[in-house]
């Protein structure tokens, strides 16, 4: 472990940074947890899928797949901005900044866009 | 180090990260997230353009090839993307190598677990009739 890591100023870089680990240990854990409950409730049917629905639609339901959502498209973001630095562009200091906030911006923005619509529609 | 004087920059790199391997792994992942990029957003555009969310609808979106075959890419891929970034985590944060070992083969198996659950799920939903 480096030494340096705790002489950093904060930045949103380094924010990014460990919200793609932790946004892709939510995706993978729960993300695909709830993915194999919701097929094979599919496959089952009747009291199986009911009980999926009922979970889902549950507030603190709605609040894990808006956060699954939000996971989604912010990984997704920021995975993007990895491929492109794994091709050794966007390191320049200012880049790598705007690009690290475009991300949290675009995944705010792609979650709302996503759920407005549905939470609208629920009710 | 007299080796390294005449090995090449990437010899001398190497089997030096935390994993002790890895180049293949990380391309894998890479490969992975490109497909999971479409498959992603074909799920979730799927979900928004789906006339209801009821099990029948569902069943029938699933069972026809449009929605079986990608939904079954997007299970296989997921799962060995998910694996692969959690296999990262675990290099990186579990120092004992025992514990490194036995973590990686809990995490595997719970992932080909996983998978397969999901897997038959899709095959009954595709072959197994009305549901």
């Amino acid at each position: 472990m480096s030494p340096h890591l705790t002489v950093w100023k904060w930045g949103p870089h380094m924010l990014v940074s460990i919200l793609h680990r932790i946004t892709g240990g939510a995706l993978t854990i729960v993300g695909l947890a709830l993915l194999t409950w919701w097929l094979m409730a599919i496959a089952e049917g009747g009291e199986a899928y009911a009980d999926f629905n009922a979970a889902a639609r549950h507030p603190l339901g709605l609040v894990v797949l808006v956060g699954l959502t939000w996971a989604f498209f912010q990984h997704l973001l920021s995975g993007i901005r990895h491929l492109a630095m794994d091709s050794g562009s966007a390191f320049e200091l200012q880049t790598n900044k705007r690009f690290a906030i475009l991300t949290l911006v675009g995944s705010l923005i792609l979650t709302l866009l996503v759920w407005v619509p549905v939470l609208g529609d629920v009710k | 180090m007299s080796v390294g004087d005449s090995a090449t920059p990437l010899g001398k790199v190497r089997g030096l990260g935390s994993a002790g391997e890895g180049g293949e792994h990380w391309l894998a992942e890479r490969v992975t997230s490109a497909a999971l990029l479409l498959l992603g957003t074909w799920l979730i555009a799927s979900l928004l353009f789906l006339p209801s969310l009821d099990q029948r609808t569902l069943a029938e979106w699933l069972a026809a090839p449009s929605g079986a075959v990608p939904m079954t890419l997007f299970v296989i891929t997921s799962f060995v993307h998910g694996l692969a970034g959690m296999k990262v985590v675990v290099d990186d944060y579990v120092h004992d190598e025992g514990n490194r070992f036995a973590l990686n083969t809990l995490l595997l198996f719970v992932a080909v677990g996983g998978a397969s659950l999901a897997l038959f799920a899709l095959a009954r939903i595709a072959f197994g009739g009305a549901a």
